[in-house]
């Protein structure tokens, strides 16, 4: 049984979606969704971010309502009122933002979703053994705040294998995966194919449908634009279908960076776990040059974030040559200080960490110009100059190309991408010598992606030092110069982008490559 | 030896409300609201409880009516938080201050008149052993109802399902929701039990302590057992402890005054208060595992998508 | 039958503008029910209670006089619950104000003078910002939750007075009443229009003041980093902004302005030390501030408000034979009403009924934009 369904045996599908709508507002972001899934096969839901898609499986997993249309499970149609109804019909999810529990333990997180009495004790011990047959071994008495996204995941998908679904859905799920985890998880899926389980499989990552699904969906704007067998089909050709016209990819000149001046060096960085849950951060070295992009890859929960706060100075150093900025020690200046010897940054979190949901624009532009920009947008006496910053706002808004729908409206209001592009917009209109940037393009559309990564790789080239965290591998291919990979709080030797592999990149992901040592720079 | 036992007795009483208005509130943040109306809850259960002891010569009635009036005078703040998402620092201290009002109009007329007292225990034989008797055999019967509260609460949180349910909603309400648990549902009966167990701490007040009304009796008991519950970092057994240290501190500071120690009396009313805050900087100080203790979702407004 | 919020993609401005008076008009309704059950007839109730005030201009002065410092604590308190601290001890720190500013004319009566009134203000603004800044150290030193702290702390200053006025400063010819000697007259806030009424300078402190943290809040660098922290604590950090500074700011902020209250309700309406020198205007202001909106111009409407409810209480006592508790009463329901109208700013709300489930074949229903 390879996984397709022949039209003669098709009785009834196991789920079948007809003119599923769901309206936010003003937004519809599921308009007239058709969907078919058979039994065993795993069937792809493709479509870029905003695109629809985990609005479209809440409603199937009965989280959210739908406004109308029809779901027919096994041939009936059914009302999917809240996920427990959905649990009970068979069908198991595996969420993107895991809905785990950090402060209980993975068995206790496992019993929650499990409807019957069963005590804690035979719980664990089942989903040990289950683990184990998977290939995805897992303690079931550990607490899920101490463990990696990876093995988190694993819960996820333990505990809903532990229902015995019918129907699992997975929402990106290798979006937290090293290469090489991912490998294992498609073996797992095409294992429960073989079972008969039927799979819906959420991506945008192309490569992984064509290997894996047996048919995909295609949504683009909440509508459904295609449905396709992706191993007929061309990453570009599943590309175009998703964006709509053809992606550009960014374009990165080649550069020798021989003689350039060393604008970002951090030597010897370590910082202690700062919550109960957080990753130490252990002898850090790295280095960039005017003009070039370094790029940091790792699975999420690394040390990332711990790294970009201690760059920022949002947490400073005990040392002050420990992070040095256009040659100027600044390890223990704070986020200003370092702002004002000319570094820029931009985090992972859009709102309420680079940008206060509920101010406008204009006073989110003030967030972190007022001090750099001090003469121009604040007056004698600490009054704010609003005019000078509402016309500068205006000015990031028409370079940035952001949409929004009111002169000067809440960053709450805009939409991921465009929020994130008047982000990187604001620290980009200052010419940053040293540009910081976490997760640049999480959760952005193509559109506004490849805006963003073009700005990044013109703002090097024209002379600026540019440091790129991201936990998606393309984007780093795709901008790098050079790459380095953090993985339990440490940072490997960057490897120079010609170098680099999928398969080497992946390895230092998983912390398994040898050569993933502490590394000195050679000082010049 | 009777010196020490009638002082121990003196104790529990003090500690016997702050340790059951604490409990209550206690199951209230393990579901991740809180509640800073504990403070008008007791001193509605207070009057409630003293007005109708007063009015049915019951004070079996009055114990009913304090734990009632403290549960309806919750459901306001669980209305107001729960369903209106409002603000729960801003609405449980409204709940504070209505129910300061509220009662002081309740029992405007029952000022100065004797009220009924539940009676002590006693059970022929046992009661009557010295020491122990009148100690584990011979106390108000809240004061059973405070220690099966303790161990009662304990076992639901951690040995039952649904005690597991309520914490992993207190953890993160957004995970509970995706997994099709009722958040709403579950915090909307936490309240109320804490509410209920307000109430009878009032009640235990107007009905047991000082069997009168006198207007604002809590005294700030309220706010005390709020800090009580992070002195306890969420675990019902150390709630028992700080309730009787605090008992303690109370009926230390009454005896030093009754026995005429040369510090100003009002220097030793202060005492609890400080003590509180002492405590207070203790248990906070370790940030880390503050952190770690503290139900994650606790205080923050919950609107589910649909 | 449930209740569902939806979530507004904008703050809603109509109902920031409406939502006090919403709440103001439920509260009336809700008054009216209450003194319906007590027996009272609502419309002779509420001509007590609101109108007979305020229909003499000497009784304006008493209401400037009870306005006055709940509108010097609440806009203090303003940019506390707008940095997201909560400092509830007000009380504490208009007491505290109260006795640090009789200082001078409680132990130094002989000083006599024009700058004995400054002296004495300034002392009470120290006073209370002293205080409050105790529970600020707690929470920046040793991560205490403020709201616990700066509440103790008014059960200590109210006892603290309590000793001083029946010990070290009682009135030696004071016939063993607890109070202090009478303030010498270049202690006593002058009156406003002494021909008219009692009002004194407190009410225009009161005016000063709103208007000049309504310019910091809304026009300054300061009122912007005090706005991002509240608003988004991550955020203020990225900007730079010290989050442990802010506290000490917004705490001692208030705790002058209370101390400035304390020292004013004493040299100008009591001209005295006692055991109680306030009816709970620490706490009503927490009230003033929801109802202004946190706004300080806000404020000042909210405070004749609630001073109203002061005066009313008083009348419905002597006139109608109620409880003056019934102030306390209208002031908690007007809280309450006022944060359920809150939700109005942020979200529509749908009544859910359970019975009949929503149709899913019906064509999609666009909900309106408000």
């Amino acid at each position: 049984m390879g996984g397709t369904v022949s039209a003669q045996e098709a009785a009834a599908s196991l789920l079948e979606v007809r003119g599923l709508t769901k309206v936010f507002g003003t937004l519809t972001a599921c308009d007239h969704i058709d969907l078919t899934i058979e039994k065993g096969e795993i069937h792809a839901l493709l479509g870029e971010n905003g695109a629809g898609k985990s609005t479209l499986v809440k409603m199937l997993f009965g989280s959210l309502e739908p406004h109308s249309g029809e779901i027919r499970w096994d041939g009936q149609p059914v009302r999917m009122t809240s996920p427990s109804v959905a649990k009970k019909l068979g069908i198991g999810m595996v969420f993107q933002h895991f809905s785990l529990f950090e402060a209980l333990t993975a068995a206790e997180n496992i019993a929650l979703s499990l409807d019957d009495g069963a005590p804690i004790g035979s719980i664990a011990a089942k989903a040990r053994a289950l683990s184990y047959s998977y290939g995805l071994p897992l303690d079931p008495d550990s607490l899920v705040g101490d463990l990696s996204v990876g093995e988190r995941q694993r819960i996820e998908i333990i505990r809903c294998l532990l229902q015995a679904p019918q129907l699992i859905i997975l929402d990106e799920p290798t979006s937290v995966l090293t290469p090489q985890e991912a490998d294992k998880l498609f073996e797992t899926l095409e294992r429960l194919r073989a079972e008969g389980k039927s799979i819906l499989y959420i991506s945008h990552r192309l490569e992984e449908v064509k290997r894996l699904c047996d048919r995909a969906t295609v949504l683009r704007h909440g509508k459904v634009v295609g449905h396709c067998n992706p191993r007929e089909e061309t990453a570009a050709s599943l590309a175009r279908m998703m964006v709509g016209n053809e992606v550009k990819s960014a374009e990165r000149t080649p550069i020798t960076l021989d003689g350039a001046q060393e604008l970002l060096s951090v030597c010897g960085l370590s910082r202690k776990p700062a919550g109960p849950f957080s990753m130490p951060l252990k002898n850090i070295w790295l280095s960039v040059k005017a003009g070039e992009i370094l790029g940091i890859a790792g699975v999420a929960g690394n040390g990332q974030g711990e790294l970009f706060e201690a760059l920022s100075g949002e947490v400073q150093q005990t040392s002050a040559d420990a992070v040095r900025i256009r040659g100027k020690d600044a390890g223990k200046l704070d986020i200003t200080g370092r702002r004002l010897l000319g570094a820029a940054f931009v985090p992972e979190e859009r709102l309420g960490h680079g940008a206060a949901p509920r101010m406008k624009l204009s006073e989110n532009l003030l967030l972190s110009r007022y001090a750099t920009d001090g003469k121009a947008f604040v007056g004698s006496g600490g009054m704010v100059k609003s005019g000078a910053v509402y016309e500068a706002a205006q000015r990031i808004v028409r370079i940035m190309d952001v949409r929004k729908s009111a002169p000067d409206p809440e960053a709450a209001a805009l939409s991921g991408g465009n929020l994130q592009k008047f982000i990187v917009g604001r620290e980009l209109d200052r010419q940053p010598t040293v540009m910081i940037v976490n997760q640049p393009t999480w959760g952005v559309d193509a559109g506004a992606s490849a805006h963003i990564r073009q700005a990044l790789i013109e703002l090097a080239r024209g002379g600026s030092a540019v440091l790129v965290i991201s936990q998606d591998l393309d984007e780093l291919f795709e901008i790098s110069d050079a790459i380095a990979v953090m993985h339990n709080g440490e940072l490997s030797k960057p490897i120079p982008i010609a170098e680099a592999t999928f398969e080497r990149i992946g390895l230092l992901m998983g912390g398994a490559a040898p050569g993933h040592v502490y590394q000195k720079l050679e000082t010049a | 030896m009777d010196m020490t036992v009638s002082i121990l007795l003196t104790i529990a009483t003090a500690a016997t409300p702050l340790l059951i208005a604490a409990i209550g509130e206690l199951v209230v943040e393990r579901s991740g609201v809180l509640n800073l109306g504990v403070e008008g809850m007791m001193v509605m259960g207070a009057v409630a409880g003293f007005g109708a002891g007063f009015l049915t010569g019951s004070p079996w009635i009055g114990l009913v009516a304090a734990i009632v009036v403290g549960a309806l005078f919750s459901l306001l703040f669980a209305v107001m938080t729960l369903s209106l998402a409002t603000n729960q620092v801003a609405t449980g201290l409204s709940l504070t201050l209505l129910g300061l009002g509220l009662s002081g109009m309740m029992g405007t007329g029952f000022v100065g008149l004797p009220g009924e007292r539940l009676p002590n225990l006693y059970i022929p034989v046992l009661t009557d052993l010295p020491v122990v008797g009148k100690l584990l055999f011979g106390q108000d019967p809240i004061f059973y109802i405070s220690i099966a509260l303790v161990f009662g609460v304990s076992w639901f949180l951690f040995k039952t399902r649904t005690g597991l349910t309520l914490r992993s909603i207190g953890d993160s309400h957004t995970s509970a929701h995706a997994l099709g648990i009722q958040v709403i549902k579950y915090r909307y009966l936490a309240v109320m039990f804490g509410g209920a167990c307000a109430g009878l701490a009032g009640g235990h007040l107007s009905l047991v302590y000082t069997p009168q009304w006198v207007e604002n009796m809590t005294a700030g008991r309220g706010w005390i057992a709020l800090a009580l519950v992070v002195f306890s970092s969420w675990r019902p057994l150390r709630v028992l402890a700080g309730a009787y240290i605090f008992g303690a501190v109370w009926i230390g500071q009454l005896h030093a005054q009754a026995f005429g120690i040369p510090v100003p009396s009002q220097f030793l009313s202060s005492l609890p208060y400080l003590a509180t805050i002492v405590v207070l900087v203790i248990i906070s100080r370790n940030k880390r595992l503050t952190m770690m203790n503290t139900p994650a979702s606790l205080g923050q407004a919950f609107v589910p998508d649909r | 039958m449930r209740l569902e919020l939806v979530k507004r993609p904008q703050r809603s401005m109509l109902f920031s503008a409406l939502s006090p008076f919403i709440a103001f008009a439920l509260t009336v309704v809700a008054g009216a029910i209450l003194f319906a059950l007590l027996g009272i007839n609502p419309l002779t109730a509420f001509y007590t209670y609101f109108i007979s005030p305020i229909t003499e201009v000497w009784q304006l002065h008493e209401l400037a006089i009870k306005a006055a410092p709940l509108i010097l604590i609440a806009v203090g308190l303003s940019v506390c619950f707008r940095s997201n601290i909560w400092n509830i001890g007000a009380e504490g720190q208009f007491v505290f104000g109260a006795i640090v500013g009789s200082v001078v004319p409680v132990l130094y009566p002989e000083m006599q003078g024009p700058f004995v009134l400054p002296l004495m203000l300034l002392m009470g603004m120290v006073g209370g910002a002293v205080y409050a800044a105790i529970p600020a150290f707690l929470k920046t030193r040793f991560n205490t939750n403020e709201i616990l702290t700066s509440l103790m702390l008014v059960y200590v200053a109210q006892l603290f007075l309590d000793w001083l006025v029946r010990g070290p400063w009682r009135d030696p010819k004071g016939f063993n009443f607890p109070q202090t000697v009478q303030f010498n007259p270049s202690a006593v806030l002058p009156e406003l229009m002494p021909m008219s009424g009692r009002a004194n300078l407190g009410f225009v402190f009161a005016l000063v003041a709103a208007v000049l943290v309504w310019i910091l809040m809304s026009r300054m660098l300061k009122g912007f980093e005090i706005r991002v922290l509240g608003s988004s604590p991550r955020a203020g950090r990225f900007a730079g902004f010290s989050f442990n500074r802010m506290v000490f700011f917004a705490f001692m902020l208030s705790g002058a302005l209370a101390g400035l209250a304390g020292i004013s309700e004493v040299s100008g309406a009591i001209g005295q030390l006692q055991p109680s020198i306030s009816p709970g205007y620490g706490f009503t202001a927490i009230i003033v501030a929801f109802l202004g909106r946190l706004n300080p111009l806000g404020i000042v409407a909210a405070g004749l408000v609630l001073g109203l409810t002061y005066l009313g209480g008083e009348a419905a006592q002597s006139v109608l034979g109620i409880s003056d508790k019934v102030a306390r009463v209208f002031q908690g329901m007007l809280l309450f009403f006022v944060l359920g109208c809150d939700t109005l700013i942020h979200y529509r709300i749908r009544l859910v009924g359970l019975a009949p489930a929503p149709k899913l074949d019906a064509s999609p229903k666009l909900e309106e934009a408000n």
